[in-house]
């Protein structure tokens, strides 16, 4: 191992840490006479957790979230991920009391708040994407999107047509299109995209036949561009008698600029952790709740919410829930991420409203044209018209073997979160920036300033950024010893007492 | 309001930058005729307004702290979160993060998720954990994913337990729909008082999982190694969905020789929120690892012989594998897996034993007193937890309308999912529920039988 002048940051893991005898938390002397446990053959010899006090927790969990970048310190321009601000007031609305320990299978009349809450939020989605019915049973936008094949397989089927087995998915979609449209059994047939981003409309229609379950199409797509074709691309899918699924990973750039539901799209995920400033909690929760056309409305999973009563002079209506009468069915227990995801949305829409919305779409889109301006003499922007939220650029220099995982690396000693990188795959060492509206003037022009800096440095001093990032807490990871090692647990309970060295632990899995 | 920090003079000169004049001008490709749609939403509020209008809408709820006294669980539970959790979680650094997928500058993530792993190996007694899914019930749905990816597809019968949680079992079915599987086990005439092994009966040389739960449904303690044996005579892998909190106390179902443990980690530090967002935990034996869905976390070194933490074996995931992948989860669970880490570490060995303890003493209190009242009866004699099925002298939406007129959220009422049980309430206790509570719930359900 090289001795570096860097001091080792390393925090010992909570099993490192714990000491035998010591409390975290106390509870309460029971105050009912004690029962006899369960015969020993059901019962464990011993429970391995960490021994700790609170503080030793405390300052653990500190100096961890030390270790990582977020939002909240500084511009996190990760395309296709819309890493907006996440507003404080979300964080206290959706702990209220009220929410917070309320129980999912309470009658419905002891729970009118939430099932209230829930029924605005699904009017709200509607009225937004322009769909005829909401579910916000998904938890996070791949859960949509499973959600959503199923719906339009269901449709078919329900319509006699059972030959239908082919998702058609462009070359530039997220990953998570695919692997829905696999994992219920569709063929998926990849659509190439046009010299100018757009769908490849001849491609698209060599494809269309009375076998295709439907599309699944972003739009705006991963390169950050509106299709300019897009009602033929929907058209021509229809004719076929297929549906158009819209992944709303990137309905940021559309509020109040476009429904996609007026556009033609049957179905579509909105990912309210994304658009509607759900925090991402370093991975989730998120909330991805499904907005569907009328003729597909029968289908959405049970339950969604309903007024089950109007309401009258003297009472309030009495929402409930409510099966769809060709449900696909359960997707997840209870109703989906009520709390962490559908709370804070909803106190963001109510807080935006619809011109707030819209400005939220404009100002996204200015500041992705404006960094694109910026940074076009220095990086090749592979297909170069106005973008919406977010554009891609190629992370490699004329000459140079400097690749865009360097660039991405060298922006950390910027202090700046690296943009998404190698994705969409249509791009060679893609790099793809998604600013949002969040940003002031100041922040881009310091990013751009960065990346152009770079630019220059990948020319002069390439090895700046071989070896980069060099001013943060951790340098370059050895990916390979990872996934060839696999040590995915920390040491077990009799190895606590072992002193920290440089020798790699063995795993709970070894033994 | 919004929380666009661009000033009209600043929106200026980036238009002009740009090469536009306006901000409508950025929009052409949108199709004229559906561009710049009126939106009907309500009036923009302040945030004092917001936060007025969420505290209207929050107290028209009627909480379990406060204003009913619970004895619901059925699958999410009322126990008490040690402050520090919520303290850990509100840092900015762990929720407005992203995926840690720049390890760099992601270690706090990286490493807390790796303890997570750890924490839930340790907790079920199992070698490898992925880094969470939705909830205990898709957790259930990926095993089967993940079994059937173990026989690459060639055996297509999973049998699964009717004391399963019945909303489990409808999210298996809707996962599996198109998968040609049949599910055998828990069809409306299985022997709800048979002893787990009448599975064996189902289970074949087709049968890639056979799923049970730990409690059961009802509540009931099983030790699953003799069906695990008799599974694993067959070659099928079995999948265990257990309460995390009973774990404390109960042997694990890796000591029972589980290949596959899930279940939902909301008892660990996170809010019954309405039922979400939860943690589904997933944990199996390490030769499965490639099989595995979900987000990994590992460990390895940086480039300055470091200990740190990367995302591993990401060749198995949606963004690598696409239509080949086992799933295509990518967003988990992320904040509430921290959650449950931070409650397990402050918990610790002793705490959480007494939490289990204590549920399963007053439960067991619960169930003593409320036999002896005339007309109500345990269900079952087998051991249980901390939750057990009362059968009743009456229907139990008529007892529970009565409990709640007393401030009583009563317990679940089983018929719902199970027409054999019609007068069957499956009560919850948890260490939330004191010894005068449960002797009130006493009380008023010996007067509904008077009535």
């Amino acid at each position: 191992m090289t001795e570096t002048l860097t001091p080792k940051v390393v925090e010992p893991t909570l099993f490192e840490l714990s000491s035998p005898g010591r409390i975290g938390v106390t509870m309460p002397e029971p105050d009912v006479p004690k029962a006899d446990l369960p015969p020993a053959h059901l019962l464990r010899s011993d429970l391995p957790l960490p021994e700790l006090a609170e503080v030793d927790v405390v300052r653990h969990y500190l100096r961890l979230s030390q270790f990582n970048y977020s939002v909240d310190g500084g511009f996190y321009p990760l395309g296709s991920c819309t890493m907006k601000y996440n507003p404080k007031i979300n964080e206290d609305t959706c702990r209220l009391p009220g929410f917070l320990y309320t129980h999912p299978l309470q009658p419905i009349e002891t729970v009118q708040g939430n099932l209230e809450l829930m029924y605005l939020l699904q009017e709200w989605l509607k009225e937004i994407s322009g769909f005829a019915a909401v579910s916000l049973q998904p938890a996070a936008g791949a859960h949509g999107e499973l959600t959503g094949v199923l719906i339009m397989r269901a449709y078919h089927k329900s319509r006699g047509d059972h030959k239908r087995i082919k998702m058609l998915i462009p070359d530039s979609a997220h990953g998570t299109n695919p692997a829905s449209s696999g994992m219920i059994g569709l063929q998926v047939v990849q659509i190439p995209s046009d010299a100018r981003g757009n769908v490849d409309l001849n491609a698209l229609k060599a494809a269309c036949d009375d076998a295709v379950v439907g599309l699944m199409l972003t739009n705006p797509n991963t390169l950050g561009l509106f299709d300019e074709n897009i009602e033929e691309v929907i058209r021509v899918v229809h004719e076929c008698g297929g549906l158009v699924y819209g992944d709303g990973a990137n309905l940021n750039a559309l509020l109040g600029i476009v429904r996609p539901g007026d556009l033609g799209f049957d179905v579509m995920h909105f990912n309210l952790h994304k658009t509607f400033s759900v925090p991402h909690g370093g991975g989730g929760p998120g909330s991805g709740p499904i907005g569907v056309a009328a003729h597909l409305a029968d289908f959405l999973p049970e339950p969604i919410v309903g007024i089950l009563e109007e309401d009258d002079e003297e009472t309030p209506p009495l929402f409930g829930f409510i099966r769809p009468a060709k449900s696909i069915g359960r997707i997840k227990a209870f109703y989906g991420h009520f709390g962490g995801g559908m709370v804070r949305a909803f106190t963001y829409i109510a807080m935006h409203g619809a011109e707030g919305l819209k400005q939220v779409a404009q100002h996204a889109v200015l500041n992705a044209n404006y960094l694109l301006a910026r940074l076009r003499g220095s990086y090749r922007v592979p297909y170069d018209r106005i973008c919406m939220h977010e554009f891609v650029v190629e992370g490699r220099f004329e000459g140079s073997d400097l690749r865009a995982l360097d660039i991405s690396k060298r922006l950390m000693d910027y202090n700046f979160h690296p943009p998404t990188n190698y994705f969409p795959l249509i791009v060679p060492e893609a790099l793809m920036i998604e600013p949002t509206e969040t940003e002031n003037k100041a922040t881009l022009d310091a990013f751009a300033d960065a990346m152009i800096q770079i630019a220059e440095e990948a020319r002069t001093n390439p090895d700046l950024l071989r070896a980069a990032p060099h001013n943060t807490l951790f340098g370059r990871m050895d990916e390979v010893r990872a996934a060839r090692e696999l040590v995915l647990c920390c040491w077990l309970p009799e190895d606590y007492s072992k002193p920290l060295t440089d020798e790699q632990p063995a795993s709970l899995g070894e033994r | 309001m919004t929380y666009i920090p661009i000033s009209p003079n600043e929106r200026e000169a980036m238009l002009k930058t740009i090469g536009v004049q306006t901000l409508d001008d950025l929009f052409q490709d949108v199709p004229e005729k559906y561009r710049f749609p009126k939106l009907d939403l309500p009036p923009a509020l302040t945030e004092m307004e917001a936060a007025q209008y969420l505290q209207e809408l929050a107290s028209l709820n009627e909480t379990v702290h406060g204003d009913l006294i619970s004895f619901l669980g059925a699958g999410m539970y009322n126990h008490y979160i040690p402050a520090v959790v919520d303290h850990i979680l509100r840092r900015g650094e762990f929720y407005t993060a992203y995926t840690p997928y720049q390890p760099e500058i992601s270690q706090g993530t990286l490493q807390a998720i790796f303890e997570y792993q750890s924490l839930m190996c340790a907790l079920t007694g199992m070698e490898v954990s992925n880094a969470s899914h939705y909830d205990g019930a898709t957790a259930a749905a990926e095993a089967i994913n993940m079994a059937y990816a173990v026989f690459r597809g060639k055996r297509k019968k999973v049998v699964i337990s009717p004391t399963v949680h019945p909303q489990y079992r409808a999210v298996i079915r809707t996962y599996t729909q198109g998968m040609e599987l049949e599910l055998a086990g828990d069809d409306a005439r299985a022997d709800l008082e048979a002893a787990p092994e009448f599975l064996t009966n189902h289970i074949d040389a087709n049968t890639l999982l056979a799923i049970v739960q730990y409690p059961d449904f009802f509540g009931r303690i099983y030790d699953y190694t003799k069906l695990i044996e008799e599974a694993h005579g067959k070659g099928a892998l079995v999948c265990v969905v257990a309460n995390p909190i009973a774990l404390a106390i109960l042997k694990t179902p890796g000591e029972m020789g589980a290949d596959i443990v899930v279940g939902e980690g909301q008892p660990l530090g996170i809010p019954m929120w309405f039922g979400g967002p939860s943690l589904g935990f997933f944990t199996t034996r390490k030769t499965y690892v490639h099989k595995m869905a979900g987000r990994l976390v590992g460990e390895t070194v940086d480039n300055r012989g470091q200990r740190a933490y990367v995302l591993t074996l990401t060749a198995r995931e949606q963004h690598i594998k696409r239509e080949r992948a086992t799933s295509n989860i990518c967003t988990n669970q992320g904040l509430m897996a921290l959650a449950s880490a931070v409650y397990l570490s402050v918990m610790g060995r002793a705490g959480l034993r007494q939490v289990a303890e204590l549920c399963y003493h007053k439960a067991h209190y619960a169930a003593e007193i409320l036999s002896q009242i005339p007309g109500y009866g345990l269900c079952f004699s087998d051991p249980f937890f901390h939750e057990f099925s009362l059968c009743c002298p009456k229907p139990v939406a008529e007892i529970n309308a009565h409990l709640l007129e007393h401030g009583i959220l009563g317990g679940y009422d089983l018929s719902q999912d199970y027409p054999s049980l019609p007068n069957h309430m499956l009560i919850a206790v948890t260490e939330m529920n004191t010894k005068e509570e449960i002797d009130l719930l006493a009380e008023i359900l010996a007067e509904v039988n008077h009535d």
